[in-house]
């Protein structure tokens, strides 16, 4: 790892263009190597790391556990399916929609975040998780008496992305490459992931991202310094949903089709495993989080074809197993290897620091009051 | 019949179960200042723990009490070595971690509980066994069955039973001890460990209770039961002031007929445009408006500021 980033380092545009080419021809490789479906499970690798990378900044900069992250994904992916779908006869361009999806979760953050942010960290969780089930059960009942949200049916048909007539939901033939939807999507998700990582990377960066890190530390001693808490960690709720919604609405062309479903309790709970998994507040461990565990279940799909190889059938579903190795992980990562995969420098400072220290992080780390 | 006393009396019902269950979160609140994930599915495991004894006893042909006794005493030591373990496993070694850490693994437990259930139950609901007769009874203009009498009143037992231990005991005693300070506990002789272990067993015990009378009440069990009713009863331990014992008590019986009252009602109130099916959204309304109101709870006293 280490020999990489040195080398890396030293030959900065030629790593850049490798990267860029490796990257470019990605999904050709995987489809030629691992079947087409493959490549859609790129796709959904990208839309996670999107919405780690999201979470990572309320999460991993300013220290608020938010357990109810899917329900901004889940604003922003209704909002397309209602401007662009038979539900209400709307058809309008992506790039109306699209910011509007984000700006419609982006204010639910604000809604939410305003009265629920002087509570101490463990409550907040508690409330995100709340308001992540109250929008999943009015996305559930919404279809009745009006019907909005089409119930637990959801919402179908929903438009592809299509940019000046090039819909991305059909297949095409540039120079004679045939491209097929999901390629298409690819490069889509791509851009906006790249996006993300840019402004992740220049928020934490920014005074902002000092200001999170200052709140995260040490609430009361970032406010002696002249920070305005609230709105700092306001800012901190909003931008994360607001990826959030970017990445709803980006799911909901891609699939064509939403229903409450999609965005339950565990897709919340999923995605601060990536964070966890990867390396809390570590742009290059979130992705990695993400990516894993958008590939690993897909990877564990063949433990049931080995199963049926070996003993003649499948005496334990992988779809049941995944949860439960979700579960395993995630509190023997807590246990052994807190910080993360790869974790941010200064996270592992926190996680290894001596007793007395540890004690006072105990202290105020999180545990922020009015 | 009049709707207001019948859902007043759902509500009750309800709402003593809300307690039991209220009471093991506020019980590990006070102490180690951890919202304690896995217990709702605590609650779930005793539930499915008890109808695993019930059924095959019953298809023997064993008298109804008999079974009914043996498959309470099987889901509470079954709990009680469970909330143990839990203990043991994920929150012992944290507890000097930053505060996010115990969170994440409570969550962790709290899946693989649900998901070793879902692996050794199944995924459909499992009903439960009608042991009661049905007989109504009416009180006050509200139809109130055996099993609803059964479950209130030997709710109010527990409770009381629980908070004679708290008072009365030495052991309740080294509990109220090390809910003010830990470290001062400790100097004067309390075995902190054994008081935190002793209090996850006792609230675990509560759920397996708690769990088993869910089940009854709605006639099924479900691997996913848990997690809804750990929501409303972490709602109603804030709600009565978390880490106050008597606040739990208050709060889930005041959460039970808030939510009975409110799902007979919104209705009416919104022109039918909410129906019941909404239910589950007073919970969460109740906790977000006690959390910005007043966030120590009814009782809870007002804690001051630390650094």
């Amino acid at each position: 790892m280490r020999n990489v980033r040195d080398w890396a380092s030293k030959h900065p545009t030629f790593a850049f263009a490798m990267l860029a080419v490796l990257l470019a021809v990605l999904p050709f490789v995987v489809g030629a190597g691992l079947g087409k479906g493959w490549v859609r499970v790129l796709d959904f690798a990208l839309l996670y790391t999107m919405l780690a990378l999201g979470l990572n900044i309320v999460v991993g900069y300013a220290g608020l556990l938010d357990l109810g992250y899917i329900a901004f994904y889940a604003l922003g992916a209704y909002l397309f399916a209602w401007l662009g779908s038979p539900q209400f006869g709307l058809h309008l361009p992506f790039w109306v929609v699209l910011p509007l999806g984000a700006l419609l979760a982006g204010s639910f953050g604000v809604l939410l975040g305003a009265p629920t942010l002087r509570l101490r960290g463990d409550y907040l969780a508690i409330v995100t998780l709340g308001f992540g089930e109250i929008i999943r059960i009015f996305m559930n009942n919404l279809d009745q008496p009006v019907n909005i949200t089409n119930g637990p049916q959801g919402i179908n048909l929903i438009d592809p992305i299509s940019i000046g007539g090039f819909s991305l939901g059909d297949k095409h033939i540039v120079l004679g490459i045939p491209l097929f939807s999901p390629t298409l999507y690819y490069y889509l998700f791509l851009a906006f992931t790249l996006f993300t990582i840019f402004v992740a990377l220049r928020l934490q960066d920014s005074r902002i991202g000092r200001a999170w890190a200052a709140i995260r530390e040490d609430e009361i001693a970032a406010a002696a310094m002249g920070i305005n808490t609230r709105n700092i960690k306001l800012l901190a709720f909003a931008m994360g949903a607001t990826f959030g919604g970017l990445a709803g609405g980006l799911f909901a062309a891609f699939q064509g089709f939403i229903s409450p479903e999609s965005f339950n309790l565990m897709e919340s709970i999923m995605i601060l495993c990536m964070i966890v998994l990867g390396g809390m507040g570590n742009i290059p461990g979130v992705i990695l989080g993400a990516v894993l565990l958008t590939v690993l279940p897909e990877a564990l799909r063949y433990v049931g074809d080995w199963q049926r190889a070996a003993l003649g059938r499948v005496v334990v579903d992988p779809n049941d197993l995944r949860m439960l190795l979700f579960g395993i992980a995630m509190v023997a990562m807590m246990l052994y290897r807190p910080a993360g995969l790869l974790p941010s420098r200064q996270r592992k400072r926190e996680f290894r620091a001596e007793d007395g220290v540890a004690e006072q992080e105990q202290a105020s780390l999180y545990d922020v009051q009015a | 019949m009049d709707i207001f006393a019948q859902q007043l009396v759902n509500g009750l019902v309800l709402g003593s179960i809300y307690a039991l269950v209220a009471l093991g979160y506020t019980m590990v609140y006070g102490i180690l200042e951890l919202i304690n994930f896995a217990h709702g599915e605590v609650t779930m495991i005793g539930a499915m723990v008890a109808l695993a004894v019930m059924v095959p006893l019953l298809g023997a042909g064993l008298p109804v009490a008999l079974v009914l006794l043996l498959a309470i005493l099987a889901a509470v030591a079954a709990c009680m070595a469970l909330g143990y373990t839990i203990e043991r496993i994920a929150y012992r070694p944290l507890r000097r971690a930053p505060r996010l850490a115990p969170l994440i693994t409570a969550i962790g437990v709290s899946i693989i509980l649900q998901n070793s259930a879902m692996l050794i139950w199944g995924r459909g609901y499992i009903s439960f066994p009608s042991i009661l007769p049905h007989t109504p009874h009416l009180v006050m203009g509200a139809v109130v069955t055996d099993l609803q009498i059964v479950i209130v009143v030997l709710s109010v037992l527990i409770m009381a039973g629980l908070i004679l231990l708290v008072e009365r005991t030495r052991l309740g005693r080294a509990m109220r001890a090390t809910a003010q300070s830990r470290e001062v506990a400790e100097l004067m002789g309390v075995n902190v460990n054994t008081v935190i272990s002793a209090t996850f067993i006792i609230g675990s015990a509560l759920a397996a209770v708690a769990g088993i009378m869910v089940s009854a009440y709605y006639g099924l069990a479900h691997y996913y039961m848990g997690f809804m009713l750990g929501l409303k009863a972490f709602s109603a331990a804030v709600l009565g002031g978390i880490g106050n014992i008597a606040g739990a008590v208050v709060g889930g019986l005041l959460l039970g007929v808030i939510e009975a009252l409110g799902a007979g009602y919104i209705g009416d109130l919104t022109g039918g445009f909410l129906g019941s099916n909404y239910q589950d959204v007073f919970a969460f309304l109740v906790l977000i408006l006690v959390l910005v109101f007043r966030p120590s709870g009814l009782l809870g006293e007002r804690v001051a500021q630390r650094a």
